[in-house]
């Protein structure tokens, strides 16, 4: 079996952001980059599963070719077997759909049968992509599963529908699964695997090598304008005994905060 | 507490492989999962976390550098790196990476027969067997040629007396390599646990490198099998060349140790006020900081350097006198400072700069003393040997 699994690059969580001089971005130098934190447990998914059921993992990203470094050392040194990387200059300014419309080609022109990715990535936490590439592949799509399992031809998916609620899913393959924490715990790249990972392939393609224009890309959305969150105001500290703090803090998230 | 992310001033990043920069983060996470939610318990305890061998084994940090035998067979820059992010984490640490890889697995995978090799290298790789280095000895520290533990030539075995003290694993190893004399000669013998008339108390008492086992291997007429000789190797040549491996390593793990001080110091710095301003905005300490980065910096350049010189085949041992002694002397001494930015807060294991610094008067003494490493720049220099 061929499993996919949609891969982003996003900037470390412990990145602080800064807006690029017009507005238009952010300030790219200097950011670590790494493989976004929830297509991490789609990987380890997808490596379980190819360990289980045999077959092939293969990384599909939409993104700069320089992105082959994340996917080496976060997916290729983990247990995937190469990757392909959309690179074309319409990518730019694309929006999640002309993303999802790559990604579904590269998955379709695979042939796999199971696609794993995050439930969403953590740079602009748009989570669209996964939805609308099941859309176009024209399969079932289950969201922020936390349990999942396969026998080949059909799949149980657990998720979480708040308050504790669990909700299972059965169905049969193909289907795009998304992953929330819980899922798995990602495995270390073993140092030998990323000196092997080297030799992995990552095929690096153009919009033209998948049959699709520029044209098919052109975005409905764009975006105008990036802000800062504004400062957080210093926090308070209360005086007093006690019982004054207590009737203080009492007070103020009654009548500041309102939420008591 | 914000995740430790390195330092790096002079981009020496840019002077790594791809591989080696993802090498370098994947321990520095595992160090971050797996040493630092424990280290101060067992600094505080004095033990050795005995669950992390088997782990390390299976992420291929043991013998890392060696090939074959179910070795990692990675290049020595990516050695020097987990060195530098284990010993970030805590000496303790890295010294038991140091001792298995290049004191133990290093000389069974040069000098060994291939019945040794087979026995114990892929053992020792993979954590599930550990090993010790038996070279010091009670009355000979900085003079191991003076050694008194000796074996004998009784036709069918080897007899071994003698005792080693100081020995990193003792307690713990299922193999000691062991320098003994035979017939004058320093040669190299497998000891194995459990052999009659071999013990190996622990040392107590340790202000330094707590989270290490350090041990007396006593030998008490050990009948050795012939086959536990290490062939390959005559004279001191044997430890030697064990320590330059292993002193290689520890000029990068020194620089581990430095950075976490160092890291530890700035975030107080800016974090502690005094005089209604934080400490970070007086001169003095800007100066104690920015003297930090520099002897970093330096640090870093001449470790990366010692290991392309390593991977090349062209390194001479004085070099890496130099490193080992310039890395830990300027690591000891950012430890000894950023525990004075930290003031009374410095002495506490809430944060880990005093540990660091108790650790890192151990390393300035093992393999080869500050002075000695002196010593053996003198010779280079002058041509004239001072030791004796
Ligand atoms: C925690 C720890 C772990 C260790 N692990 C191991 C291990 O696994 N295996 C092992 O074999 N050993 C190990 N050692 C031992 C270590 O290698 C020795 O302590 C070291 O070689 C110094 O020997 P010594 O302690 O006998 O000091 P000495 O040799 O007695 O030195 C004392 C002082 O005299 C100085 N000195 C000595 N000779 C001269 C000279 N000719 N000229 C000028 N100054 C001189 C030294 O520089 C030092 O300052 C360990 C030590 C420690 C502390």
């Amino acid at each position: 079996m061929k499993i996919g699994v949609c891969v982003k690059v996003a900037p470390d969580t412990d990145t602080r952001i800064k807006i690029s001089g017009d507005g238009a971005g952010i300030e790219e130098s200097g950011i670590k980059w790494i493989v976004s934190p929830y297509d991490s447990f789609g990987i380890e998914e997808a490596v379980q599963t190819q360990e289980a059921q045999g077959g092939e993992v293969i990384l599909f990203s939409a993104g700069p070719k320089d992105w082959q470094t994340q996917l080496r050392a976060g997916g290729l040194a983990v247990g995937a077997e190469r990757a392909v990387i959309v690179d074309d200059p319409a990518l730019a300014g694309t929006d999640p759909l002309g993303i999802a419309r790559v990604l579904a080609a590269g998955i379709a022109s695979e042939g796999c049968e199971l696609v794993f990715t995050g439930k969403q990535a953590i740079d602009d936490d748009n989570v669209q992509v996964p939805a609308m590439v099941a859309e176009l592949l024209g399969w079932p799509h289950v969201s922020f599963v936390t349990d999942f399992s396969t026998d080949g031809s059909t799949f149980t998916a657990t998720r979480n529908v708040g308050g504790g609620t669990q909700e299972v899913v059965t169905g049969s393959l193909p289907v795009v699964i998304t992953a929330e924490r819980g899922l798995n715990t990602p495995r270390y790249a073993k140092l030998p695997a990323i000196m092997k990972a080297k030799r992995k392939k990552v095929d690096v393609k153009s919009l033209g090598d998948l049959d699709l224009s520029a044209d098919d890309i052109t975005p409905a959305v764009q975006l105008t304008n990036f802000s800062l969150p504004p400062e957080r105001p210093a926090g308070r500290k209360l005086e007093g005994d006690v019982d004054t703090m207590v009737q203080e803090l009492v007070r103020l998230l009654r009548e500041e905060a309102k939420v008591i | 507490m914000a995740r430790f992310q390195g330092l790096d001033f002079y981009n020496i990043d840019d002077l790594l492989t791809e591989e080696e920069r993802a090498i370098r983060d994947t321990v520095r996470t595992w160090v971050d999962d797996n040493v630092m939610p424990i280290i101060e318990q067992h600094a505080r305890a004095g033990t050795f976390p005995t669950h992390l061998p088997e782990r390390m084994g299976e992420m291929g940090f043991l013998g890392a550098n060696l090939q074959g035998y179910g070795c990692p067979g990675l290049s020595n820059i990516a050695y020097g790196l987990i060195c530098q992010e284990l010993e970030r984490g805590d000496s303790g640490i890295r010294s038991f990476a140091s001792v298995q890889g290049s004191l133990v697995m290093y000389p069974i995978h040069a000098f060994g027969t291939e019945e040794q090799k087979e026995r114990w290298l892929p053992a020792l790789a993979s954590g599930k067997a550990i090993g010790c280095f038996g070279l010091t000895e009670p009355d000979h520290g900085s003079n191991p040629s003076g050694m008194v533990t000796r074996a004998e030539d009784r036709g069918d075995h080897y007899l071994l007396n003698g005792a080693k003290m100081w020995i990193t694993n003792g307690t713990l190893a299922d193999v000691a390599v062991v320098w003994a004399k035979l017939d004058g000669v320093i040669r190299g013998f497998l000891v194995e646990r459990g052999m009659e008339g071999f013990s190996a108390p622990e040392m107590h008492g340790k202000h330094s490198l707590r989270a290490s086992v350090t041990s007396e291997l006593v030998f008490d007429n050990v009948k050795l099998p012939k086959g536990n000789l290490l062939p390959g190797v005559k004279g001191l040549r044997g430890p030697f060349s064990c320590l330059n491996n292993a002193r290689y390593g520890i000029a990068w793990g020194a620089m581990g140790s430095a950075m976490a001080c160092y890291d530890a110091a700035r975030r107080y710095a800016i974090e502690r006020e005094q005089f209604g301003k934080p400490i970070a905005s007086y001169q003095l300490v800007q100066n104690k900081l920015a003297w930090m980065l520099r002897e970093i910096t330096k640090g870093q350049l001449l470790a990366w350097r010692l290991g392309r010189m390593k991977d090349d085949g062209t390194l001479f041992h004085e070099q890496v006198s130099l490193a080992k002694m310039n890395n830990v002397d300027v690591a000891l001494q950012i430890a000894r400072v950023a525990r004075d930015v930290h003031g009374a807060n410095g002495i506490l294991d809430e944060y880990p700069v005093m540990r660091h610094m108790a650790n890192l008067e151990s390393v300035y003494t093992y393999e080869g003393t500050h002075d000695i490493h002196n010593l053996i720049l003198g010779r280079w220099i002058t041509g004239i040997q001072a030791f004796h």
